[in-house]
């Protein structure tokens, strides 16, 4: 027990002391104190964003990145509205962060005083927990609750709403950054004999696969190691989810490229036809099965998720472990060891994974005259690979090409909207990245309709002279949303046309960055490599192929072994390609 | 092995599981906000709730029980409570449905029931009310209102025959459960 220090100063403090170097937020009435508190101290960073929803993202693409709970800090009413989308983002890929919020003096609460609104009531729904601190005394603990909890078993966001009176009180502060909660328990063991029983079925499986996570991600480098390990001695496919990228090596020999909607055919045909499917850290999304009934309709199915109500919530499993992906990775290897007897080679298995890859489902039209988008991503993939290179995305058509065509060995190093598909998510989280790794070069693949939601971030990144790049694939389209029209709406392309599009080479300029644009295939290395050796924040404007469709594609409400291809599909295939009872689905 | 998902992406409600009630004891630490966390959640999920009883029980813990009835297929009420053990407010999960379980659990409900008649109807009311153990807790000369406790059929059965004897207003304070012998939730 120190001396008496306010709750203000409690909050910078417990940040402190949970070793948060920077933060992300934005001032207003009912948050003074605490900048007051920020102004009077040099231990923790603040990141002065253009726009709370900013801050949300950032602070996700810190966390993402390093691993660490990020933070942001928003004031009462508007501000805490603003980062509501940031929240709900990280709740769906479970991304650790907290949310401190101003709130109108503990008086005030319920009479719709000046910027009140009822945050923990708007935010129960998208956050892990929340908490109103109503009393200086609870406000050490629930601080430092709030960061157990968001990184503590699944993770996720978390907010802690203080009224300004509390902020202002004085009381004893103590770090109890070790402490962990009353109630919250995420699993901490394993269940030894149902990963003895998961040998057993890998044993005398014939045509088994991996499909892995974000859940490998989260549970921290050494989880990603030991899956490269696994696999290795098991021979064993693997495909991931679009969360779960770089946990495998993209370029590893058993990698069979992404599953699921947008997923290669060779990882769909291979998820339909295994008869063994370990599911590790991955959740059996809507984009990732399919048509639900006719998923994988041959397989044992093993899932392994360190929360209980992923399990049997979309497809019913034949086993299920309740564990940290890591712990589970951990103690199958050790079991293997124990075992002498020989595993399957998969031969037969491989042969028919190999004809499906010979299939080539990415393969696009070239062209010589304008840039495919496609092509893009591949030179810039090229270009950076050899680097410390972080990738971030919006969401839409170029993310799915980024994730087909940027090949990821590494974990925390691919940012991107899963579950919830934020427009808007991938500039700010690349800022996120790019101040928790000055030194690192952060991209952020984007669209040009998506990079318009957040664009205000500009502003931030010269500020802090933050080298964040923008690789706007531009084809002047929401092109995903056109590319529906065109499969369900009988290519009526209702209001996704990006009308008055913004110079975007000016845009850049007007905020003090540096603007590129390429128009041609033959002046994209030049123009790529020029945007790396810039110093500071560059939009790069790839000027692209306007109408490209992106495939293969399995169109909702049809199963994995029912895919288009891009190559030779018609315009007549594309529009048919959905029927009525797929209309419905997202 | 998916046969009882239907042909949807998103509905996934198993079809040829029958309907099952569960009687749900929830402990939570007795907080604001946490009975809107629990049901929040019901609702957000879809999740039935048929009811619902709160009160603080263990006031040196600052524990409160909801008491929760719910109904929904097996695979459902597997998923319910998950979800609500999951809730970083709730302690345990117990389910006290009264044949549920190795023991099972003791289920009981309280109902005030009011009746309004005269002559034959009114003899009639008193009748069945003395039939199924109801007290009358207040008079008129043209009403009656009556309390019973038992278990929610029972309940049902009688304010089911109160309908046709002037049965007026009906209030009843939902489920509350224990598990039989000595152990506890
Ligand atoms: C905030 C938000 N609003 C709407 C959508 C629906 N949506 C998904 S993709 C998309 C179009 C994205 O266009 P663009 O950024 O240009 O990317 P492209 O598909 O052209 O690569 C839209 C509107 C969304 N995902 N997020
Ligand atoms: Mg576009």
């Amino acid at each position: 027990m120190g001396k008496k220090i306010t709750g203000a100063e409690m909050v910078i403090q417990t940040l402190h002391d949970q070793g948060v170097e920077s933060v992300f937020g934005y001032p207003g009435g009912a948050v003074l104190p605490i900048y007051d508190a920020i102004f009077q101290q040099e231990n923790v960073k603040h990141i002065l964003v253009r726009h709370e929803q900013g801050a949300s993202h950032a602070a996700e693409g810190y966390a993402r990145s390093t691993g660490n709970v990020g933070v942001l800090i928003v004031t009462s009413g508007p501000g805490a509205t603003n980062a509501v989308t940031g929240l709900t983002d990280a709740l769906l890929d479970s991304i650790p962060i907290v949310c401190i919020s101003g709130q109108v003096p503990t008086h005030l609460i319920g009479t719709d005083a000046f910027q009140e609104a009822d945050t923990v009531g708007i935010t129960r729904a998208c956050t892990k927990h929340n908490w109103l601190v109503k009393d200086i005394k609870d406000l050490p603990r629930i601080m430092h609750e709030a960061f157990y909890i968001a990184r503590s078993g699944r993770p996720g966001p978390v907010l802690v709403d203080i009224p300004k009176d509390i902020q202002f009180a004085e009381g004893e502060y103590e770090n109890l950054s070790k402490t962990t909660h009353k109630t919250y328990t995420p699993p901490s063991t394993i269940d030894s004999k149902a990963v003895s029983a998961v040998v057993d079925l890998m044993q005398r499986a014939k045509r088994p696969i991996i499909y892995s996570g974000g859940g490998i991600i989260n549970s921290g480098p050494k989880a990603s190691k030991l899956l490269q390990k696994f696999v290795q001695k098991t021979n064993m496919p693997i495909t991931s989810t679009l969360m779960g990228l770089g946990a495998y090596p993209g370029s590893g020999d058993n990698w069979l490229g992404m599953l699921g909607m947008h997923g290669t055919y060779e990882a769909n045909m291979a998820m339909h036809d295994c008869d063994l499917m370990l599911c590790i850290g991955a959740r059996f999304d809507d984009r990732i099965t399919g048509k639900i009934d006719e998923f994988s309709p041959k397989s044992k199915k093993i899932h392994v998720d360190i929360d209980a109500t992923s399990i049997n919530k979309n497809v019913e499993v034949d086993l299920s472990i309740i564990a940290d992906c890591g712990k589970f990775l951990n103690e199958v290897l050790k079991i293997m060891e124990n075992r002498n007897n020989k595993f399957q080679s998969y031969d037969l298995w491989w042969k028919q994974i190999d004809s499906w890859k010979k299939v080539n489902c990415l393969q696009y039209k070239a062209n010589s005259d304008v840039i495919m988008p496609q092509y893009a991503i591949q030179r810039l993939y090229e270009l950076t690979k050899n680097k410390d290179t972080y990738i971030t995305t919006e969401v839409g058509q170029h993310q799915m090409w980024a994730a087909q065509f940027y090949k990821f060995d590494k974990p925390n190093r691919w940012l991107t909207s899963g579950g919830l598909g934020t427009m808007g998510y991938g500039f700010p989280a690349a800022n996120g990245v790019q101040v928790a790794k000055p030194d690192a070069l952060v991209i952020d693949i984007a669209g040009d309709a998506s990079i318009l939601m957040n664009i205000q971030e500009l502003s931030t990144a010269v500020q802090y002279q933050l080298n964040t790049k923008i690789f706007i694939l531009n084809n002047s389209y929401m092109g995903m949303v056109r590319q529906w029209q065109q499969l369900l709406h009988g290519n009526r392309i209702s209001e996704s046309y990006s009308d008055s599009l913004p110079d975007f080479v000016k845009l850049a300029e007007a905020y003090g960055a540096t603007g590129i644009r390429a128009k041609k295939p033959a002046e994209l290395d030049d123009a790529i490599l020029e945007m790396i050796d810039t110093p500071g924040p560059v939009i790069f404007d790839c000027v692209v192929a306007n109408l490209e469709n992106c495939f293969p594609m399995i169109p909702s409400g049809k199963a994995h072994n029912d895919m288009l291809l891009g190559e030779n599909v018609s315009d007549e295939e594309v529009a048919n390609a959905i029927d009525d009872d797929g209309k419905i689905m997202v | 092995m998916n046969k009882k998902n239907p042909a949807s992406t998103y509905d996934i409600i198993s079809i040829n599981e029958d309907d099952e009630r569960h009687t749900l004891s929830i402990i939570v630490d007795d907080e604001p906000g946490v009975l809107a966390r629990v049901i929040g959640l019901f609702a957000a999920r879809g999740f039935n709730i048929d009811s619902l009883t709160v009160s603080e029980t263990e006031s040196k813990q600052q524990l409160s029980r909801i008491t929760l009835v719910t109904s929904g297929s097996p695979s459902v009420i597997e998923k319910i409570k998950v979800q609500v053990d999951r809730l970083v407010s709730v302690h345990r999960v117990a389910d006290l449905t009264a044949d549920y379980g190795q023991y099972g659990a003791l289920e009981r409900e309280l109902a005030l029931i009011k009746v309004k008649g005269t002559g034959n109807k009114r003899l009639e009311a008193l009748r069945l009310a003395e039939a199924f153990d109801a007290q009358t807790v207040d008079a008129s000369l043209d009403s009656f209102v009556f309390q019973i406790t038992g278990r929610t059929r029972e309940i049902d059965r009688f304010i089911n025959l109160m309908a046709s004897v002037g049965l007026t207003e009906v209030s009843r304070t939902g489920v509350a459960a224990l598990k039989r012998g000595a152990g506890s939730t």
